[in-house]
């Protein structure tokens, strides 16, 4: 599974993008979230408030009881500031 | 329907001359332009530089453009949304409502930039003296959004 990541969650991270391969068990969107934390303390310190932590699947926005499967792409962001 | 995510500036003038152009049904157009602020949360800003998700946000801005026209009657519809590095001055938005009365052109390009503010995947990253910050998205920008909830 493709995740990508954008503006200070890229930063903490230190990628902005990485290809997972994901455990069985890892059904949902918030599933996810939780298990990215337990892959580094970079990631558990970027995801650690998962209030600021918004999420697309397949380019729209979703919540955490989401489903994803291994072809999705997934990107993770903070609440767009745009306009 | 016309979306675009560009990094290039562009021409408020040519914008609304070609959204207008040849069609006599069109009664009002109204324009909105947001631009760089020199000064951010009492602190000076440098620079602006606005990242994205390319890919998303054009989907995003798409299904945004869909909706108005959904809600309104619209003879046509622009959204320019400049990315990357920008200074206090410069252009980064352009929404454009063209109907044929002003309410709907009005209130369309007001929900546009409403929605777009809270859906549309873009960051600001800010340069000040203190260094750089990434904004903060604003709760009174999610009440702006929400009033438009039907």
């Amino acid at each position: 599974m493709k995740i990508l990541y954008f503006a200070w969650l890229r930063t903490k991270i230190g990628v902005p993008t990485e290809t997972v391969e994901l455990p069985a068990g890892v059904a949902t969107v918030g599933a996810l979230v939780d298990w990215l934390k337990t892959r580094s303390d970079r990631h558990a310190d970027a995801l650690a408030n998962s209030k600021v932590v918004k999420v697309a699947v397949n380019q729209e926005h979703v919540p955490y009881d989401h489903p994803i499967g291994p072809g999705d792409e997934v990107a993770l962001f903070p609440p767009v500031t745009g306009g | 329907m016309t979306v675009r995510v560009q990094a290039e500036d562009f021409d408020v003038g040519a914008e609304y001359a070609a959204l207008t152009a040849g069609r006599s049904s069109v009664g009002g157009v109204t324009l909105f332009a947001g631009l760089v602020r020199d000064i951010a949360g009492g602190e000076a800003v440098s620079a602006m530089t606005l990242e994205h998700y390319p890919g998303m946000t054009e989907r995003q801005l798409e299904a945004i453009e869909a909706e108005a026209r959904r809600r309104w009657p619209l003879d046509d519809v622009l959204i320019v949304h400049r990315y990357g590095r920008l200074e206090p001055g410069d252009q980064i938005v352009l929404v454009a409502t063209a109907s044929a009365h002003r309410d709907a052109a009005f209130e369309s390009c007001r929900f546009l930039i409403d929605w777009l503010k809270t859906r549309a995947p873009f960051w600001k990253l800010e340069a000040t003296p203190e260094g750089e910050r990434w904004v903060e998205a604003k709760g009174s920008d999610d009440e702006a959004a929400a009033r438009w909830a039907e």
